[in-house]
């Protein structure tokens, strides 16, 4: 009796293991590459965020925020926000890439115009009615093509002629199957109301057991979207947003909070994806950066050239945008080398840095990249 | 005939279970604009401006009593920024966040009883116009005042007077931080600077920019960054009473109560400033006035305005002739909204045969609730956290420029998701007491389908009946 069940105990380890092995085996071969594109609503400060902290006009010209830049120590130049630890550690990993005095085309400091030309990707605002990222989708093996936005709505870099989803978590009581059902064959002939609802049954199936998770800080935001890109079907291109960026007052703790968030967004995604990490790109960009000098209200306002973000295993592999680097032609932030006497000058377009990244990333042609996702370039 | 179905969703909050019928939709809507009450009961129980800055400023020496007392636990948290999590629990249970709540809710009453329901749709489009977003702490309790006192008495009037009233409410100017802004070479803060303190208190420009930006102008439309400056100084001096720190609170006139919107000439900027190619020698607050005149009736306001109120009643790429006959209309009468009210009643192009546009979270939860003689909600349900999970809280919009207003902006596979969701929850608490098969043609009118009528026919129970009445494509949308 006794031997009988020590037996059938073993037996059940057994066949749980031989189960478990060969899918980790599947997914050690060859994981599909991953895309998260965070987007930063409000302009988020570059200068605040990845600190020149060796640019000899730097202290002078942001007085008590200049205290800020207390974080890890880039490069002779560069400081990182001290809010960014995970940041730090994946920089020193050579996981994270930062790049400097970059700016879209879009040249104007209105929030709606700059977001409009950051997601459609063209030279101008409201010129493209679809996004990079979802241009981008068309250049993606089936596999890789699964995108999901999470907010309520399709974002515009995501929109495009390749089908997305979008899931915003939901603390309502599921909608039964039946009603589902019925509700499919009433939108059957609606051109609109088809495909999103099409879309909303099948997330909501990939996504059943999270409802709970409300997304509001960004530890949980990183572990929904890990949860929501790790299943065999589920998101392999994923766009999240971030807003609270636009720190025209009080912005020591407001910038403090908003990266202890995003640092923490990053280090979930990484933690929940696994393995899956190795093969994942993420891009942090924002419309615009702000202005050099401090204003009356201890912010900055609207300015011009800020920096971009990149994490992912991948990054440790070298390329155009390689890990443990902070890239930059520095213009300097003396009043004579700024942009009309206020902003950080972009030296650098942020379409080629991002085309450059998301080339080597997926192994394709960077011309072809380019001439997709940002055609006016 | 002209769209019972239209009139009472495009243009309406949705058909109230008691509307009579009607059958000269557009006078019934005209009508409107005469009965309607700026200030009715829901809104009129609600406490004043003063109620609101008591709670602010008793939070506030909460705070610094909470400094004092744990220095390390709130160093880092600025007054005057969004809240930070530990600091949000605490105030969820004060003083400031039940004025919050109970502006929601009656709003949410009054849009649910109205009787004239079109001008109530109008004070929700210039409430989210002129945007102000209770994310940042010292908006919180004011944004239903600033909805109640500033936007809806002035719906009817010029709308520079409404610009005026949005501009110098308490909420817009804590919101776009013009209540902190000084002029660089004013009188305060040439002292302080004499003082030599190391970082003088100066301009912010944020209010300025968004004027011309979202409120008046609209985006390049060929000011420049210069004349936002100018126009940033001409509005110094106007800031809140009581409710800041630092130099402007020791300058405020004698006579003024916590809340008051005030202009202190010791923080404007003195002398003539020039903005769009036109000098304004104005001294004090006059200057702001003028300026603010000028642009309300700026051709470019005309057609920013006119574009926008088109695009909201008949879908999101409006036809040039209907924003040209506002535009016109607008100019014509120097900006006299009732007319442009009119002028839409009476568009062609606002009564196309198919629905155009999806309800936002608001219009069809509203719309849910007035179809039904039973309260839709329990009791108990917190309205904003309602709103908030539908993706569109009230008063926050996370922006100055307010939601869009454009099909993409609701009509996503979440927001379907949730909607089906909440009319689940909402047919499970009352759905064995409403007969969603007589309420259909009642509330879609002349849009109830075929399908729809046949869907919610063959319905396995009278719940799921109504909860797909509420997710049909007519009731989606307006």
């Amino acid at each position: 009796m006794t031997l009988s069940r020590r037996h059938m105990l073993i037996s059940g380890l057994t066949i749980a293991a031989a189960g478990a092995v060969p899918r980790f085996a599947y997914a050690a071969a060859a994981t599909p590459r991953r895309l998260v594109f965070v987007i930063q609503r409000g302009a988020a400060d570059g200068l605040a965020i990845v600190a020149p902290t060796g640019d000899p006009a730097y202290a002078a010209a942001r007085g008590a925020l200049a205290e800020e830049a207390g974080g890890a120590s880039l490069n002779g130049l560069f400081t990182l926000h001290t809010a960014l630890a995970a940041g730090a550690g994946l920089y020193r990993a050579k996981q994270a890439h930062f790049a400097h005095a970059v700016a879209t085309a879009y040249r104007d400091r209105s929030h709606f115009d700059g977001q409009n030309v950051l997601e459609g990707g063209g030279s101008r605002p409201y010129e493209k009615s679809d996004g990079w990222v979802g241009r981008l989708l068309t250049l993606l093996p089936a596999a890789e093509r699964e995108a999901l936005a999470i907010a309520p709505a399709v974002p515009l870099a995501l929109r495009g002629s390749a089908p997305v989803a979008t899931y915003a978590p939901s603390r309502l009581p599921q909608a039964d199957a039946d009603l589902i059902a019925r509700l499919s064959a009433l939108y059957a002939d609606d051109a609109l109301l088809h495909p999103l609802w099409d879309s909303a049954v099948k997330t909501q199936e990939l996504a059943g057991d999270i409802g709970g998770n409300n997304g509001r800080n960004g530890a949980d935001l990183g572990k929904l979207a890990a949860s929501l890109m790790l299943p065999a079907d589920g998101a392999r291109v994923m766009m999240i947003e971030t807003g609270g960026w636009d720190t025209h007052s009080g912005q020591r703790g407001r910038l403090t909070a908003q990266l202890r968030g995003l640092d923490q967004l990053v280090g979930a995604l990484q933690a929940g994806l696994g393995p899956a990490w190795n093969d994942t790109l993420v891009v942090v960009a924002t419309e615009f950066g702000r202005t050099v000098a401090v204003n009356g209200t201890g912010g900055t306002d609207h300015g011009t050239g800020s920096a971009a973000m990149f994490f992912g295993g991948a990054l440790a592999g070298g390329g155009p945008v390689a890990g443990g680097m902070v890239s930059a032609d520095w213009p300097g932030l003396s009043a004579a080398n700024r942009l009309d006497g206020r902003d950080l000058k972009p030296t650098r377009s942020l379409e080629s840095v991002i085309g450059a990244a998301i080339a080597h990333h997926y192994a394709l042609d960077p011309a072809r990249v380019m001439q997709t996702l940002y055609p006016d370039a | 005939m002209p769209s019972l179905y239209l009139a009472a969703n495009r243009f309406g909050l949705g058909r109230r279970f008691d509307d009579p019928a009607t059958d000269d939709p557009q006078a019934w809507l005209l009508r409107q604009l005469e009965d309607y009450d700026p200030v009715p009961a829901p809104i009129a129980a609600l406490p004043g401006r003063a109620a609101i800055a008591a709670a602010y400023v008793e939070y506030q020496d909460d705070r610094r009593a909470m400094r004092r007392n744990a220095p390390d636990d709130v160093a880092q948290k600025d007054g005057t920024g969004t809240a930070m999590a530990p600091e949000l629990q605490r105030l969820s249970r004060s003083a400031i966040r039940a004025h919050y709540v109970d502006a929601a809710a009656a709003r949410l009453a009054n849009a649910v009883a109205t009787p004239t329901p079109f001008p109530e749709r109008l004070v929700h489009f210039w409430s989210n116009h002129f945007a102000v977003s209770a994310d940042k702490l010292p908006v919180i309790g004011f944004a239903g005042n600033y909805e109640f006192e500033a936007i809806r008495p002035h719906i009817m009037g010029k709308f520079s007077d409404l610009l005026i009233a949005a501009v110098r409410h308490p909420a817009m100017l804590l919101y776009l931080d013009q209540a902190q802004s000084f002029g660089p070479d004013s009188p305060v803060s040439d002292r302080i600077r004499a003082r030599g303190r190391r970082q003088a208190p100066g301009l912010n420009e944020n209010l300025a920019r968004e004027i011309m930006e979202l409120h008046t102008l609209g985006v390049r439309t060929g000011y420049t960054q210069a004349d936002v400056t100018a126009f940033a100084k001409v509005l110094t001096g106007l800031t809140v009473a009581g409710l800041g720190r630092g130099a402007g609170q020791r300058l405020m006139p004698a006579g003024a109560a916590d809340g008051d919107t005030v202009f202190i000439a010791p923080l404007h900027e003195p002398g003539a400033q020039s903005i769009m190619g036109k000098s304004y020698a104005q001294g004090g607050a006059d200057q702001a006035e003028a300026v603010l005149l000028d642009l309300a009736r700026h051709p470019a306001t005309a057609r920013h305005i006119a574009t926008k109120l088109a695009r909201h009643f008949s879908g999101d790429t409006p036809a040039p002739a209907l924003v040209a006959r506002l535009e016109a209309d607008f100019l014509r009468t120097g900006g006299d909204l009732t007319s442009l009210y009119r002028t839409l009643v009476a568009a062609p192009e606002a009564w196309g045969a198919e629905p155009a546009m999806f309800k936002s979270p608001w219009d069809w939860t509203v719309s849910v609730m007035r179809s039904l003689k039973l309260p839709a909600l329990g009791d108990r349900q917190n309205v904003p956290a309602l709103f908030t999970q539908l993706g569109q809280p009230i008063w926050r919009p996370g922006s100055p420029a307010g939601y869009d207003d454009l099909v993409a902006t609701w009509a996503g596979s979440a927001a379907m998701m949730q909607r089906v969701e909440l009319a689940s929850r909402i047919a499970g608490r009352i759905g064995d007491r409403v007969d969603a098969r007589q309420l259909a043609p009642l509330i879609l009118a002349d849009a109830l389908t075929t399908q729809t009528a046949q869907a919610v026919a063959r319905a396995d129970s009278p719940g799921q009946a109504l909860a797909l009445l509420y997710a049909s494509p007519a009731f989606l949308r307006r």
